[in-house]
């Protein structure tokens, strides 16, 4: 009987993936990664609350499966906390989900699942999961493209996925509640949420000015053609295709709408324009993942999603030496937003992804 | 699964399910009733409290049923510092960091709301506390002492018979928690010398939900529970007379089997702690070496995550604690770790093994086994 360790977060597609295996008769135990939280805020992290370990407590009751936490506070801050803010230093909006997954879940959490003894690792990703006949697996989509979260898990690799079920991820999201209902396990009905689990339901300016004040420093407001057009309160507090909130001078009679096209870091300068100058024909991403192990031998044709909630966008894709390639796209792409990660489909298939620099 | 966590809680004995069960459903009756009912209630009452006294060696009049240690050792501390503050206008507290929290957390909200003074007593590398340290400490302002009669973690056997003499001698009360002793150590409270001592069913064989807290007569107490005069005015609310029936039978099986039991238990101890010292490379013994509980083992592992460690025994089939037993993976070195000197690095890597009962020669065995590689792939992982 394989021994499987589910990743649990008292939410309602885990506690399902955990009663989905036990069901299929694997030998289940149940993990809960304790997560950093600001001090003074442990109640409102959206993954560990104590409540949320409790309800993921009763989960693993009503299974009658074992159930442990374990700590992981401190490699949490030191290295998703630490991405987050030093990429808003360096003038960048991180995504510090991914990191999270390559780090936290599926090397932290994995190493100690392995050392349960554990044969497979599961979590509640709405993502699939396929054997090739060359003995390779794929990351699919998920069935209910409105939830797939393949986005995220672009950085994982074959080591991984080897190791990896994903037992929701077959299933739309309806479903899984109605399982979840069927099973009668007792998950809250609490919404999905796309925000930070350590941002403790804030604003992510709030966090920034409370655990890294230094790194917002006023500049100018300036357009393409060098004119200055107000200041900003710091780099971090603005995202590539805001428009709100810039409180910019009134440059003329004409009432066009301005808008974040980049920042520049080394001159502290944020660059804004009108809607006509917002979108780009290519980007270049870094640090590449290609998760069938190898990069591909030339150019070629992918969808492309260069944001969690972006929809995919059709493009060339020219893989570079050190990790890099060169995105072209067919259509011009608003908001190309550096620190995010573009990924790259062919059908279901999520072939990797990288940084968006 | 193997359980080497008897310190935790034990397994009701048969002997004593037996003695509780007619007392449901069958003689229901409420004590401090007029009718029959109540008069049989009340004769089990009387008798288990007759039973309590003859192994505390006290008048049963001296004897408070409670709903377990935690709660005799709060009526015990705010109880009797409230009496001596109206009576002498006593205000400090001397207690030690060693203390289960039952007594360290009622003495700092005693501090916090009160307008008491703690007094942290200090403790040796052992986490022993000593008569001189409580004569130095005490004076007349001293409203009680309270010191632990076994560590709960660590298994160390405070000298409390000597502590209790210091006290007396100051006219100062003492209360000891004797929640983790009583299961191995005679409880006697007149050798003992003691005013006040905390009992805990659950420890030695009998049911949770239930505990006694011995008051010696003339000891001056203010009940935490109020309400009606039940179990001499000191704690409200009518008793549960099958839980005490059988609490007092736990703790007469306990009393008559003292000597076997301890003597079953200390050789597996002993065989633990040799074994794991031998063994596993950067580990120390917590606790005294001698003068400690026969069926407690505890270790401090240099490097080693406490918590993943229990959690590797637990999924290999062995139910082990430690120092800073934490289900929410939220460790921190526990008080008891700190005060005996222990930095976080071996604060955190802290080991209980605690055998009773039902353990046999091939547990320790099969544990002993298994152990070094599981600290090892704890490292490992550290």
């Amino acid at each position: 009987m394989p021994k499987v360790v589910v990743a649990m977060s008292g939410g309602v597609d885990s506690s399902v993936a955990a009663a989905l295996l036990k069901q299929q008769g694997h030998d289940v135990i149940g993990m809960m990664l304790r997560l950093w939280s600001e001090p003074g805020k442990e109640d409102s992290n959206r993954c560990c609350t104590p409540d949320s370990m409790a309800l993921a407590r009763r989960v693993a009751a009503k299974l009658d499966i074992p159930f442990y936490v374990v700590d992981a506070k401190e490699v949490f801050r030191s290295t998703v906390v630490q991405y987050f803010l030093d990429g808003y230093a360096r003038g960048v909006t991180p995504n510090p989900c991914l990191v999270c997954n390559r780090h936290i879940r599926w090397e932290f959490l994995l190493d100690r699942a392995l050392a349960l003894g554990a044969d497979y690792m599961a979590t509640g990703h709405y993502v699939g999961l396929r054997e090739e006949p060359d003995g390779r697996f794929a990351l699919l989509r998920a069935v209910d493209r409105t939830k797939d979260q393949s986005y995220v898990l672009s950085v994982l690799r074959q080591e991984h996925l080897r190791r990896a079920l994903f037992p929701v991820g077959g299933y739309p999201k309806s479903e899984i509640r109605r399982i979840a209902a069927d099973f009668g396990l007792p998950v809250a009905r609490r919404a999905d949420s796309q925000d930070l689990c350590f941002l403790a339901g804030e604003d992510y300016r709030a966090f920034i000015r409370r655990n890294a004040p230094g790194i917002a420093r006023p500049g100018e407001i300036v357009t393409r053609d060098g004119t200055v057009l107000g200041e900003h309160q710091g780099l971090a507090y603005y995202t590539i295709g805001q428009r709100k909130g810039l409180a910019l001078r009134q440059i003329s009679a004409r009432s066009e709408p301005f808008y974040v096209l980049a920042k520049d870091a080394a001159s502290n300068t944020l660059v804004v324009g009108t809607a006509d100058e917002l979108g780009l024909r290519e980007l270049s991403v870094k640090d590449v993942n290609w998760i069938s192990g190898d990069a591909p031998d030339g150019p070629f044709r992918a969808e492309v999603k260069i944001r969690y909630t972006a929809r995919e966008a059709w493009a060339g894709v020219t893989p570079e030496n050190g990790g890099r390639a060169v995105v072209q796209f067919d259509e011009p792409q608003r908001d190309i937003t550096p620190g995010q990660a573009a990924v790259f489909y062919r059908g279901d298939v999520c072939l990797g992804g990288g940084t968006i620099v | 699964m193997i359980y080497l966590d008897y310190a935790a809680t034990t397994p009701v004995d048969p002997r004593v399910l037996d003695v509780m069960l007619p007392y449901f459903s069958g003689t229901f009756g409420n004590p401090s009733s007029v009718h029959r009912y109540g008069q049989q209630a009340e004769a089990a009452l009387d008798s288990a409290r007759e039973t309590v006294a003859s192994v505390l060696n006290c008048r049963p009049d001296e004897v408070i049923f409670t709903s377990c240690g935690s709660e005799s050792d709060n009526l015990a501390l705010r109880g009797a510092a409230l009496a001596a503050r109206e009576r002498r206008g006593a205000r400090r507290i001397l207690t030690a960091r060693i203390e289960h929290h039952a007594v360290s957390r009622t003495a700092e909200q005693l501090e916090a709301y009160y307008g008491f003074q703690v007094e942290w007593l200090d403790v040796d590398a052992h986490g022993m506390v000593t008569p001189e340290a409580v004569e130095k400490a005490i004076d007349d302002g001293t409203a009680v002492v309270s010191v632990m009669y076994a560590n709960n973690e660590i298994g160390t056997i405070n000298p409390v018979a000597e502590i209790a003499a210091v006290c007396r001698q100051h006219g100062v009360p003492f209360h000891t928690d004797a929640v983790q002793a009583a299961g191995y150590l005679s409880v006697d409270v007149d050798a003992l010398g003691v005013d006040m001592l905390s009992l805990g069913g659950h420890k030695f064989y009998g049911p949770k939900g239930v505990g006694a807290l011995y008051v010696r007569k003339g000891t001056a107490l203010v009940p935490s529970q109020t309400g009606g005069g039940q179990e001499f005015g000191l704690r409200a609310g009518t008793q549960n007379v099958p839980y005490i029936v059988g609490f007092a039978e736990a703790l007469r099986l306990t009393a008559g089997e003292r000597e076997q039991r301890a003597a079953h238990v200390r050789s597996l101890r002993d065989k633990v702690i040799g074994t794991v010292l031998e063994e596993i490379p950067n580990s120390r013994l917590t606790g005294h070496p001698g003068q400690r509980l026969p069926n407690h083992a505890s270790f401090a592992i240099q490097g080693a995550d406490g918590n993943l460690l229990l959690t590797l025994l637990d999924a290999a089939g062995f139910a082990c604690s430690s120092g800073s037993a934490c289900k929410t993976g939220n460790p921190e070195p526990s008080e008891v770790m700190t005060a005996i000197g222990l930095s976080r690095e071996w604060g955190l890597g802290s080991l209980r093994v605690t055998l009773g009962s039902h353990s046999v020669p091939e547990h320790v065995e099969k544990f002993l086994e298994v152990l070094p590689a599981l600290v090892a792939k704890t490292r490992a992982l550290h």
